[in-house]
């Protein structure tokens, strides 16, 4: 008996020594030399593999910033500035801070403001929709409904709302990666700049098509009139194509645009306080005025000159 | 045996309840609104500007490239406007709106019914008339004809193909074409054919239109009587099947030749053009009548008026639908073409363009899609593959991404002729997303030709500035 | 006419879909049903019903509370594996038995895959296997039937296994054949003793013919595993006549004709290629001669076919549809 579990001790014990170096002399024999950084890197990236960088995961991200000549030529808009200072500092570089951004949806046309024309009945892709026909309604730019952004949304910060039939962003979620953007076959989404404390302004529209041809589409629609753009003092907009932009860099979130927007084309989101539309008109008015005055006044003067 | 394309194809029920409704003339709207892209290519230039007064038959844009063609005026009255307009799909397209005014032809159009049955004896002569008529292949694909019948140096044709098949179902505007005006047709095909230098021309009609197959046969035995030109046309019967009317499975069908993989009908010595696409070949040449009116079919179980119809070209859908009795209450969708490549209809303001072969109403019962279920590998997408390719295979590598894999399982090849998600018992949209792993493919493999192409081109250049370096 | 509709095309479809397929295959398989209930007497029935049942609800259970998804009882191809589980038992198997191995058929060899076209092995294969090594008397415990119509039941060794038993005793198979009075003839419509399926070689490939006819399945599988076996035993059949039995007995004999027309030409589990199909089918027939002559079970259909289910992915990789306009 005794002898039985001796010599199974004994063999089994023997085999592992044999497999041990038979292992080790594999590994040695097929190890591969790597930038040790690369594993350093990769062990600070947010590992969500989401290729928000433009890269195909967090390793090879890792690879190509190890290799580039600085960190910022490359940017991780998951992990964000804290995950790209650590990167910096395992790579010997001070990372420039980049703001934080968060996808926005430019398309207000929900079921109300966009009445349905058509019923679409093919696989559900905003892709195969794109490549059929305009969509569903008289808007050919707008969101199709079909959730390709959720679908390629790694963080879950997108679902679609059945009430409007547009996607909605979960701010707390997003990580700015922009897989959503690209997602999108239309390119409704925008990735913008989060803004201070999450307060931003923009334009919730795409339709290039001419005033009253939006307007008839959709109820929200971007008409391109402009008023907005006169109305700004931070020359923030711009109007190209019929369709007004707010450059987020610029705009100093006064929401005068905002207010002034005839088919409530822009918004607001983020504020503590709702916009009051006519306080906000009140003030432009006086301004306005004062500015004529001004400007009578300087004439007048030019006049007397 | 009868012949047939080789590999794939499906039995469809073939549905022709309109087969005994003669062509008649529609009446001609109020305005009609010309898109400037109604053929693949290039859209066309404008050369009228609002307020031009325009005959029937007068250019109204001439071709933007080579592959492109010019679009003639299909009424006579005024240019109203020149703009984006929405076609069927609901996506803009740049289109002449033109208020009609009497019905004024240009005089140069012979309108006489005699038959013109003299071929001309230069056959470039030929091809400059189709080009300047602006005709199109009017199977489907509206490829600009003259640009079918210029081969590419160093390939010659051996066979002009007239496809007769009409394999969708539903339509046959095609059908009555050959029963109506079958002695145009056949001297349409024999002008092809000597364009094409003067080679043998065979009808490809389905053995579901035996009527059609005997006219043809009469009509080719009565001309060839009294004219050499016309004693190598023949008409062969082929089995029915879908997709026989597509150009490769037609060339297998026919000359038992496989067009390559990428390659044009012309590399096995084939060229393939449509029983319409004869019939305005004929009007273009003989009778100086370019391509402005086409016969449509108005058809569906739930239609109550089947019909075929002459209608211009840029008449409203709605306005042809109106003057033969409305949307039926029942019909769901109305699909532009027939039922297995036709292209569902979301405008019905949508003028129609030179290939608008039909329009085809259905019921929720008829169209509306089942619920997919899981693939039970049962394999009937391959066996209906026309091609050769394995739809279960390409979809799964679609929805994995594996562009490489998708590019080595040929998915480029695919026709979307539908087979694959029509026999599909799971009811998966098999083909909607092949369609559009292939258009990703396709744009991988064209840019990839392009980057090989610079590169061979900044190669040559490099060896050239050597050569004379060293010569110098 | 409200909104319109649009999809893409194509815009009409087969009347084809998965639950007139599988229902074709019932069809198909009523003929052997009724003839097994009708030489093996209501306790066929019972079993048919406990198996199909248990199929059924394991199925509508899993895909309720477990996949949280819409039931696929509704395609009928758990009743497919029910039926075929039944037909592949001897009708005295106790009703719990037939039951476990319905729900290792169901819920192991399919549902746990992700249910109906993904599972690799023949769910009714896979169960009536597990009951074979859990279970192995009541599996070959073979009764001569009563009958609907009276029989006294006798309990005998089915052909295969007497064959067997025959040769390890020392006989010959001239000696063994002679002493079970087998006729060929009688084994066609009335082999008797064996799995309930297995009973009439008729009924079972008057279904083969109508889901041929039904272009529900294509032949090559089944045919290529005929000539496989055919062919095998014909060789060692002619080297020792005295060992090896001959091509028509191993052919009329077990449960190769309901394997072989039933089994292995299920779709998901079975190459979706005309040649991979004839591989696939040859595989089979080989390996199940091999196993009746070599092995240790006297019938080897079942272990052939999910042995060679193993290999159908490489299979479907090695043999493609040939492309049009490509070499």
């Amino acid at each position: 008996m005794l002898k039985i579990v001796i010599w199974t001790v004994i063999t089994v014990t023997a085999l592992g020594l044999v497999l041990a170096v038979v292992l080790y002399l594999v590994a040695r024999r097929f190890k591969v030399e790597e930038d040790p950084r690369i594993d350093e890197v990769e062990k600070v990236m947010p590992g969500a593999n989401c290729g928000g960088c433009g890269f195909a995961g967090c390793r090879a991200f890792a690879e190509a910033t190890v290799k580039a000549a600085s960190p910022d030529e490359n940017f991780c808009p998951v992990g964000g500035n804290d995950v790209m200072a650590k990167v910096a500092a395992i790579l010997g570089f001070e990372a420039k801070a980049k703001a934080p951004m968060v996808a926005v949806v430019r398309c207000n046309g929900t079921c109300e403001n966009r009445p349905r024309i058509n019923e679409y009945g093919g696989y559900p892709s905003c892709k195969v929709k794109a490549a059929l026909y305009s969509g569903d309604t008289g808007c050919a730019f707008g969101c199709l409904g079909c959730g390709d952004c959720v679908a390629a949304c790694s963080f879950g910060a997108l679902s679609m709302d059945p009430e409007t039939g547009l996607p909605v962003v979960d701010e707390e979620k997003c990580t700015g990666c922009g897989a959503c953007s690209k997602a999108c076959p239309k390119g409704v989404i925008e990735l913008r700049g989060k803004g201070p404390r999450g307060m931003r302004v923009y334009v919730s529209c795409i339709n290039k098509d001419k005033g009253p041809a939006a307007k008839k589409a959709c109820a929200a629609a971007c008409i391109g009139c402009g008023i907005c753009a006169k109305t700004c003092t931070h020359d923030a907009i711009t109007v190209a194509d019929n369709i007004a932009y707010i450059d987020f860099a610029k705009c100093k979130l006064c929401r005068e645009c905002e207010a002034m927007c005839p088919t409530g084309a822009i918004h607001g989101v983020g504020f503590p306080k709702p916009l009051d539309k006519d306080a906000v008109k009140e003030r432009i008015r006086k301004r306005n005025e004062a500015a004529k005055a001004a400007a009578a006044a300087e004439v007048k003067k030019e006049v007397e000159a | 045996m009868k012949r047939t394309f080789s590999i794939g194809g499906i039995h469809p029920h073939d549905s022709k309840i309109s087969r005994e409704c003669g062509i008649k003339p529609l009446a001609i709207p109020g305005t009609v609104y010309i898109s400037l892209s109604q053929h693949i290519g290039a859209p066309a230039k404008p050369v009228v500007a609002v307020g031009d007064k325009v005959k029937v038959g007068q250019v109204i844009a001439e071709p933007g490239g080579f592959v492109s063609a010019f679009i003639h005026s299909s009424v006579s009255g005024t240019v109203k406007s020149i703009g984006p307009r929405k076609d069927l799909a609901g996506n803009p397209q740049m289109t002449v709106e033109i208020a009609v005014e009497g019905d004024e032809w240009l005089e140069t159009i012979d309108r006489t019914p005699d038959l013109v049955t003299a071929i001309p004896e230069d056959g470039k002569e030929i091809v400059e008339k189709i080009r300047l008529g602006g005709i199109v292949g009017l199977g489907g694909a509206t490829f600009p004809t003259h640009v079918k019948l210029m081969p590419p140096p160093g390939s010659k044709c051996e066979m002009l193909i007239i496809n007769g098949c009409e394999c969708e179902p539903y339509l046959t505007s095609d059908y009555r074409t050959l029963l109506e005006r079958g002695e145009e047709v056949v001297v349409g095909a024999a002008l092809i054919a000597k364009a094409l230098g003067g080679v043998p021309c065979t009808f490809g009609i389905e053995e579901n239109k035996p009527e059609a197959i005997a006219h043809i046969r009469e009509i080719i035995a009565k001309l060839s009587a009294s004219d050499k030109a016309y004693s190598n046309i023949s008409v062969m019967s082929l089995k029915k099947r879908y997709p026989q009317g597509g150009e490769k499975q037609l060339i297998d069908a026919v000359m038992h030749r496989q067009v390559g993989s990428g390659g044009l009908p012309i590399s096995v010595g084939a060229v393939v053009q449509n029983v319409a696409t004869a019939l305005a070949t004929y009007e273009a040449v003989q009778k100086n009548k370019p391509l402005f009116e086409n016969s449509v079919t108005m058809t569906g179980e739930c239609f109550p008026q089947q019909a075929n119809v002459m209608v211009r070209v840029g008449t409203p859908l709605s306005f042809i639908i109106d003057s033969l009795g409305g949307i039926p209450e029942d019909a769901v969708k109305i699909v532009s073409g027939g039922p297995m490549m036709g292209r569902a209809v979301a405008n019905v303001d949508a003028a129609t363009l030179k290939g608008t072969g039909g329009l085809l109403f259905l019921t929720a019962a008829q169209t509306v899609r089942k619920e997919a279920s899981a693939c039970i590998r049962c394999g009937r997408c391959a066996d209906a593959c026309p091609m050769g390719l394995e739809p279960f295979l390409l979809r799964k590598l679609a929805l994995a991404g594996d562009m490489a894999a998708l590019e080595a399982n040929a998915v480029a090849d695919c026709i979307e002729c539908g087979c694959c998600l029509y026999s599909c018992p799971a009811n998966i949209p098999l083909l909607d997303i092949i369609r559009l792993a292939k258009a990703d493919v396709m744009k991988i493999m064209r840019a990839r030709a392009a980057e090989a192409k610079a590169k061979a081109e900044a190669e040559k250049a490099a060896a050239e500035a050597k050569k004379s370096e060293s010569n110098g | 006419m409200g909104k319109l509709l649009v999809t893409p095309s194509p815009h009409i479809h087969t009347k084809d879909s998965t639950r007139s397929l599988m229902l074709d295959v019932v069809i198909a398989l009523l003929p052997a049903v009724i003839v097994s209930v009708v030489f093996y007497g209501w306790r066929e029935l019972m079993l048919l019903g406990v198996s199909v049942g248990a199929c059924l609800l394991l199925e509508w259970a899993v895909t309720r509370f477990m996949l949280k998804k819409p039931s696929t009882i509704g395609d009928l191809s758990a009743v497919i594996t029910g039926i075929l589980l039944a037909l592949n038992v001897p009708y005295t198997t106790p009703w719990w038995v037939i039951a476990i191995g319905a729900v290792f058929a169901i819920g192991v060899a399919k549902m746990t895959f992700g249910g109906i076209g993904q599972n690799i092995f023949n769910p009714a294969i896979a169960g009536r296997v597990f009951l074979l090594v859990s279970f192995p008397t009541y599996m070959t415990t073979w009764s001569q039937p009563q009958g609907l119509f009276g029989l006294d039941a006798i309990t005998g060794a089915t052909p295969l296994g007497a064959v067997k038993e025959g040769l390890l005793a020392g006989s010959s198979v001239q000696d063994i054949m002679a002493a079970g009075g087998y006729d060929y003839a009688t084994m066609l419509y009335a082999n008797l003793g064996g799995s309930a399926g297995e009973a009439c070689a008729i009924a079972l490939l008057a279904g083969f013919v109508y889901l041929l006819c039904r272009r529900v399945i294509k032949p090559w599988i089944t045919l290529s595993i005929f000539a496989t076996v055919a062919l095998t035993s014909l060789i060692f059949w002619g080297i020792n006549p005295a060992r090896f039995t001959d091509p028509l007995f191993n052919l009329l004999t077990g449960g190769l004709i309901l394997g072989a027309c039933f089994m292995a030409t299920d779709y998901v589990t079975s190459p979706m290629s005309a040649w991979g199909g004839v591989v696939f089918g040859v595989g089979i027939g080989f390996l199940t001669m091999m196993i009746r002559y070599f092995g240790s079970y006297p019938e080897g259909v079942s272990f052939a076919i999910l042995i060679m289910n193993a290999f159908v992915p490489l299979i479907n990789m090695a043999f493609h549809q040939k492309k049009f306009g490509r070499k």
